[in-house]
């Protein structure tokens, strides 16, 4: 009986023949992701790193991201006590703020490969399958134990293929493909599987699936994977990464599925969803007249060059409507340096935007652009829940860049087709 | 023993809002938001031994584990959920927090309930009607026993290192 992608990877990472979904195995990840929490993580297990130190230097990737530079005296001494647990036990993958929101991070610096396993006390891990990677998230206490003794376990997850179908049209966009299965199969249509893309998925750059296998725990998805491509290896050369340094992992052709959902994408329109659950799903036309005030393109969802190109591509000698504010929030240092050398972020900031420093700015209400109450908020991230980014009395809708830059510059939500380039 | 009655979906930032995740830890600065912006009565009046019954795929979103250690110390006996969102679920067995999932007994619940639950024989009686739900895996039961993941990787430490 062929196996998925899913019961391949647990098979290999626990060193087993084959695995069944609900069978629970031990595995040693290639890496554990932790970010601004790291401080709290180890202050769990403060006595037990004393008298035996990490499991290895080299397991754990720390991002200090999540809110940076750090915006209180209570923030600024988390990152304090990382930088000097990061000293001590020469923990060699540390990234330090400015660098840009870990996940971001974690795939341009080559550290999730086609085949491998990451751990992540993020819920957002699951992005790593857009280069074929297992990956997901986990608890801060597991992460603790993780870091003393390198493994856990798994429970192997059933898996669900989508098929998508078709040709995208203009100005719909890989995060509309993500909303509108969202909004298909509900925030828990996918509860402890491992979704698996397949069909016509050459149209999709890495930086589309990122997008897509980002919001995969939005469905309550385990992990969200691409098979590996041309386009994976492309990616991976593109950043210095040779094809000797990784084993992709394929699904079997007969491997058994839980479901088989098929997306043609030829129907697909621009989607938002609307407060307050990333299920809340309707195509933008079908919108009237939503007035807001804050619009924001970024975070590990679509905060990458392509997405500003998109924006800047539709407010170029423009400017954004009077009563709207428009954040700008890289997800990486180099995601920046890039948009400055080919210069994609100046017309955005000509046009009203305000730049902000790489990281997660506002997208966990933490600082840079909170909402007050009665306000409405157009933002490219993964979640719109009530209260995330500031009062819960204001409201989140979720959409692509483009969608975002329409709206920007109308100071309503619009439909990027109506927009004249 | 009070019963608190949620809906779908209710997600970790209802349980404990996002805002609070780098400054808020230990369980005495979790408690005072937990369900803050959901249920602003709930930190005021839950007592040890309450039980918290919600519908589908509770706990979804982030992978703070405040709300479960908030929960956990407050003195909630267990969550019965229609279903659980996978890292809560985690999170939940890392910490001893039981969690029962079963639609039936969710459905079946009505306001004035009493509900009492027996972990060993897998039995969860609402009202006048019984329901079974199924025992946890041995390997999950082995870190419920040792009261929690860092209790069980402590005992791990100690027979490696001595
Ligand atoms: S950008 Fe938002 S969703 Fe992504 S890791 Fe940061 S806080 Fe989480």
């Amino acid at each position: 009986m062929g196996m998925t992608f899913a019961e391949k990877i647990l098979a290999k990472y626990s060193g087993k023949k084959e695995t069944m979904p609900g069978e629970i195995v031990t595995v040693k990840p290639d890496h554990l992701l932790t970010h601004d929490n790291t401080a709290a993580i180890i202050q769990k297990i403060k006595e037990e790193l004393e008298r035996h130190g990490v499991f290895s230097s080299d397991l754990s990737i720390i991002v200090i991201d999540h809110v940076v530079p750090a915006s209180s005296e209570k923030t600024a001494d988390n990152h304090k006590k990382i930088r000097e647990f990061v000293k001590k036990y020469h923990i060699t993958h540390f990234f330090d703020a400015g660098n840009g929101i870990c996940h971001q991070v974690v795939v341009e610096k080559g550290l999730a490969l086609p085949g491998s396993l990451i751990l992540g006390s993020d819920s957002h891990t699951c992005s790593y399958g857009a280069v074929n990677a297992f990956s997901t998230g986990i608890d801060r206490t597991e992460a603790a134990s993780l870091l003393l003794t390198g493994e856990t376990w798994l429970k192997v997850p059933q898996s669900i293929k989508m098929i998508l179908k078709g040709k995208l049209s203009d100005n719909v966009y890989a995060k509309d493909v993500i909303l509108y299965i969202i909004g298909d199969i509900t925030a828990s249509g996918a509860t402890y599987c491992s979704v698996e893309f397949h069909g016509d998925i050459s149209q999709f750059s890495i930086e589309d699936r990122f997008t897509m296998a980002n919001m995969g725990v939005e469905m309550g998805a385990k992990n969200a994977v691409f098979p590996f491509d041309d386009i994976t290896r492309g990616y991976l050369d593109s950043i210095g990464v040779p094809s000797s340094a990784y084993s992709p992992v394929y699904p079997d052709e007969d491997a058994s599925y839980m479901e088989i959902l098929e997306y043609n994408l030829d129907e697909i329109e621009p989607m938002v969803a609307c407060p307050h659950t990333v299920d809340n799903v309707k195509p933008v036309k079908d919108l009237e007249d939503i007035d807001i005030q804050q619009c924001l393109i970024g975070t590990c969802t679509n905060g990458r060059y392509s997405d500003f190109q998109v924006a800047a591509k539709i407010l170029k000698d423009k400017k954004i409507h009077p009563d709207v504010r428009l954040l700008l929030l890289p997800a990486s240092k180099s995601v920046l340096e890039k948009t400055l050398e080919t210069g994609v972020m100046q017309p955005l900031i000509e046009a009203g935007g305000i730049l902000l420093p790489p990281g997660c700015g506002p997208c966990l209400g933490a600082h840079q652009g909170v909402l007050a109450p009665g306000e409405r908020c157009i933002s490219t991230a993964n979640r719109n829940f009530k209260g995330r980014m500031g009062s819960k009395e204001a409201e989140i809708y979720l959409a692509s860049p483009a969608t975002v830059a329409a709206s920007a510059l109308y100071g309503r939500i619009t439909d990027p087709r109506e927009v004249d380039l | 023993m009070r019963i608190w009655r949620y809906g779908d979906d209710i997600n970790t930032d209802m349980l404990f809002p996002g805002k609070y995740t780098y400054t808020c830890s230990t369980p005495d600065e979790i408690k005072p938001h937990l369900l803050e912006d959901l249920d602003p009565e709930f930190a005021r009046k839950v007592k040890p031994g309450d039980i918290i019954v919600a519908g589908k795929n509770f706990g979804c979103g982030s992978s703070r584990e405040q709300p479960v250690v908030g929960l956990k110390a407050v003195g909630i006996k267990a969550v019965i959920a229609e279903s659980f969102a996978r890292i809560f679920y985690r999170a939940a067995i890392n910490q001893g927090l039981l969690l029962i999932e079963s639609a039936e007994a969710v459905k079946a619940y009505k306001p004035g309930d009493k509900i009492s639950i027996d972990i060993d024989k897998g039995r969860i009686t609402v009202g006048d009607k019984e329901f079974s739900f199924p025992p946890l895996p041995k390997e999950i039961l082995a870190i419920r026993e040792a009261g929690g993941l860092l209790n069980y990787t402590r005992e791990k430490l100690r027979k490696l290192y001595g």
